[in-house]
């Protein structure tokens, strides 16, 4: 199959890792060969989290240049994590800002996202934006962020990958309490990057 | 039941490396295994933690890695099938034994865990331990994917019972975390009693005892070659002109490397599973079939020299290349576009590699370091310490979350060696000079490497404060006990040792324990050290907040807010705490009541009491 090199970035808590761990799920359940990288460890407190979907090829990270998919869980990540885009990449971002420590004490600037994804969308093929935390809160939990991300991406109809293998997936992983609003977080990820 | 004991042989998984690592013990019937926790390896006895009583076998989270080795070799050496993990740098720790346990061997399989950190993603250097295998005489073996993690283990076991020898499997971060498919094998029944057989001729390490225990060694060395040569983790694949060797996780970058630039038919790739003692026949017949050779492999050129070695004693003249200006670093780990980039120039084929877009438009973004976490103990201690110290006191520091400390504005780690040196580097900058030293270690770290350290502190007459920052778990690695914990609550049989006994047990004569979210009690108790000549230790008694969720200990969270008519924006609480909770927007201070979790030290340090937990909602 055509390999297909797929980039989570986000921050820690975001729910990043579950959400490539998922699609690498799903993968299996779909036949379709696919290794996933992760970082934990130190990276992990507050920090940066980074990992990876490879499917159809053995190299389990995604080189400078090399990503076919970023998918940014916060802008100013999705910004940080540019240099993994080639002018063919598609790129799908969470509006929602969430600033470093590093600008309340005054060691940065947060940068004006909007001027920043012009430019994003200036220099690859896609860009599909998405007020994340917003369609979370809206199906009722804050913590459904990776799944409205999830659902961009399957609603994106860049992979080879359905709604419903997902869906089962989910339906798989998740404690029962959280299932229903994971599902509608899921639909509303789909729902906003058909429109994007 | 635990995923990973399902016995059923045709089950595939989307497993992580250290999840198929365990696997592989479950299925070579492991009957005991060890570890001192340290990333990227702490998932494998995470797992064995939470099967081993439903699995019938023995774990257990010894002391430090030397002590888990001998654990594991006093298990194989009477007869049953033992694991021990660790990350690299706890090879160090645990290198005084594994280099005379090569010399007594054992009798039932025992494989070694070893996880390198290449990049150094949670580690504080990116040695080699590929060094280890040549400096102790152990086979090793090197997995290049999830199945093969699961499989390889099963295999080093059963290569350790026929060479009577711990075999050292060495995985990188990249293996131990990452994602494939695994397809289960059969399990194996579990033999989990042994037998000491008295033979002291053997298994005392007297001089007279380890002259022939060495000549055995090396006998074991070449029965080791033979079956290296005969590995199928050792391939020769292909039949081009240009040879690729390689190892690991490079592997894959390799493979991908070749098909992306379509010359799988100019290559021939020597792979290197098996890869200590390397197979040297193999060597010579690929080195003989390919006009130009390039060593892929990350860190040290550990097989490029080898493998140059035995051209020279063969007298094989062809070219061999690996680290060197132009191709590869010894520096970091490699990534897959790197691996392709100099593939193609080395054999002068042209980068088919996409071009990454150009980023000088993007601004300067502000850093996101990984930061102690809102409401942690350590951040209320660190403020203690600093409002009766002041700037100018050094703080050797150590291995923990803590280390974070090191981040502006708390600024309160110095000097940073390994497990266990703050103690002792306390010793040396306070004899050496006239600065006050207060260092700061961790409840695990404390165990695992500091006591000696601290004794010697106590019998030297070294002046120094000691702080141990006691919340009650190894938060780092994922909130494993350790020897001060109560396991009770997760339901196993362990004995607790008191810190505070340990501490006075040691000599130290001015010992205080104090709540560090109770900021005055721990601005008094930095006082009284001060005021104190000689070595005094001070116990920082609070729970991690992160495992106390998890226990269920957390106590009920009231968040605060900032009361904007009482606040005079001082910025103490931005300024001294830099806790991650807070925020300023549009000039004011400000809580996210999300990560908040009522801590109360802000509340505690603000000048004007503008800090207030937020009311109930009705």
């Amino acid at each position: 199959m055509e390999t297909k090199r797929i980039v989570f970035v986000g921050v820690g808590g975001q729910g990043n890792l579950l959400a490539s761990r998922l699609l690498g799920e799903a993968c299996l359940s779909a036949g379709i060969p696919a290794v996933v990288s992760e970082i934990h460890g130190m990276a992990q407190r507050g920090g940066i989290v980074e990992s990876a979907v490879v499917m159809g090829a053995s190299s389990p990270i995604v080189s400078t240049g090399e990503a076919d998919i970023l998918i940014g869980f916060e802008p100013s990540e999705t910004l940080r994590a540019f240099n993994k885009c080639n002018k063919n990449t598609v790129v799908i971002t969470n509006i929602h800002p969430l600033p470093p420590f590093t600008v309340a004490i005054g060691q940065g600037v947060y940068p004006d996202i909007d001027k920043a994804l012009d430019l994003i969308r200036d220099n690859v093929s896609l860009l599909i934006t998405l007020d994340g935390d917003e369609l979370a809160a809206k199906a009722g939990n804050p913590l459904s962020l990776n799944m409205v991300m999830l659902g961009a991406l399957v609603g994106s109809k860049i992979i080879p990958l359905d709604e419903d293998i997902l869906k089962e997936t989910i339906s798989k992983t998740t404690k029962q309490a959280f299932l229903e609003s994971n599902l509608k977080a899921f639909d509303f990820g789909v729902a906003a990057s058909k429109v994007g | 039941m635990h995923k990973l004991l399902i016995d059923s042989p045709d089950e595939e998984m989307l497993l992580l490396g250290n999840d198929a690592i365990a696997r592989g013990a479950i299925e070579a019937g492991i009957a005991i295994a060890t570890c001192y926790p340290g990333t990227p390896s702490s998932e494998i006895p995470d797992n064995f933690f939470a099967m081993f009583r439903e699995g019938g076998f023995y774990f257990e989270y010894s002391t430090n890695e030397k002590v888990a080795l001998e654990v594991a070799a006093g298990a194989a050496i009477s007869g049953i099938r033992s694991m021990c993990t660790m990350k690299h740098v706890g090879m160090n720790v645990a290198s005084d034994t594994l280099m005379t346990l090569a010399y007594l061997g054992v009798n039932a399989g025992m494989v070694i865990i070893n996880a390198d950190d290449p990049l150094m993603f949670s580690s504080q250097n990116e040695q080699d331990n590929r060094y280890y295998a040549r400096l102790s005489g152990l086979p090793m073996m090197e997995p290049i994917n999830a199945q093969e993690m699961k499989d390889m283990t099963v295999a080093a076991f059963d290569l350790s019972e026929q060479l009577k020898l711990p075999v050292v499997l060495r995985t990188t971060t990249r293996l131990n975390h990452m994602r494939g498919m695994v397809k289960f094998g059969q399990i194996r029944q579990i033999k989990s009693k042994g037998f000491f057989k008295k033979d002291p001729f053997h298994y005392v390490a007297l001089p007279a005892v380890s002259r022939n225990l060495h000549k055995v060694l090396l006998e074991k060395y070449d029965q080791a070659l033979e079956l290296s040569e005969n590995s199928e983790y050792n391939q020769i694949i292909g039949n081009g002109k240009w040879g690729i060797v390689t190892n690991g996780v490079s592997m894959d970058y390799v493979q991908d490397a070749v098909k992306d630039l379509e010359i799988s038919d100019e290559v021939t790739i020597l792979r290197l599973g098996f890869s200590y003692p390397m197979p040297e026949n193999m060597i010579v017949k690929f080195l003989t079939n390919v006009e130009k050779v390039l060593v892929v492999e990350e860190l040290e050129p550990v097989m490029e020299n080898d493998i140059r070695s035995i051209a020279q004693a063969k007298e094989i003249v062809v070219p061999i290349k690996g680290k060197e200006k132009g191709l590869f670093s010894r520096l970091y780990e490699f990534d897959p576009g790197m691996v392709r980039r100099t593939i193609a120039s080395y054999f002068g084929v042209p980068d088919t590699s996409p071009k990454a877009v150009d980023v000088t438009g993007i601004p300067d973004l502000p850093g996101r370091p990984p930061n102690l976490c809102a409401g942690c103990p350590h951040r209320a201690m660190y403020y203690a310490i600093k409002q009766v110290y002041g700037p100018d006191a050094v703080h050797p520091s150590d291995i923990g979350c803590y280390t974070l400390g090191i981040l502006p504005p708390l600024k309160m780690a110095d000097i940073v060696i390994c497990m266990g040196a703050s103690v002792g580097t306390s010793c040396g900058i306070s004899k050496a000079t006239d600065q006050k030293v207060v260092s700061f270690i961790g409840d695990s770290t404390f165990f695992h490497a500091g006591i000696p350290a601290l004794i010697n502190a106590v019998h030297n007459n070294h002046k120094f404060t000691l702080v141990i920052l006691d919340n009650g778990t190894t938060a780092m690695t994922g909130n494993q006990p350790h020897p001060g914990v109560d396991t009770a609550p997760m339901g196993v049989d362990t004995t607790q040792i008191s810190i505070e006994s340990l501490v006075r047990g040691c000599g130290v004569e001015h010992v205080q324990v104090v709540n560090p979210m109770q900021i005055k009690k721990g601005v008094a108790a930095a006082q009284a050290s001060k005021d104190f000549d000689g070595i005094s230790v001070i116990i920082s008694k609070e729970l991690c907040p992160l495992y106390a969720r998890v226990i269920k200990k957390a106590k009920k969270v009231r968040p605060f807010y900032v009361n904007q008519d009482k606040c005079k924006q001082h910025l103490d609480c931005i300024n001294l705490l830099a806790c991650p909770a807070m925020y300023i927007d549009d000039g004011k201070t400000m809580i996210n009541e999300v990560l908040c979790i009522g801590c109360t030290v802000c509340a505690q340090v603000c000048p004007e009491n503008a800090i207030l937990p937020l009311k109930k909602s009705a």
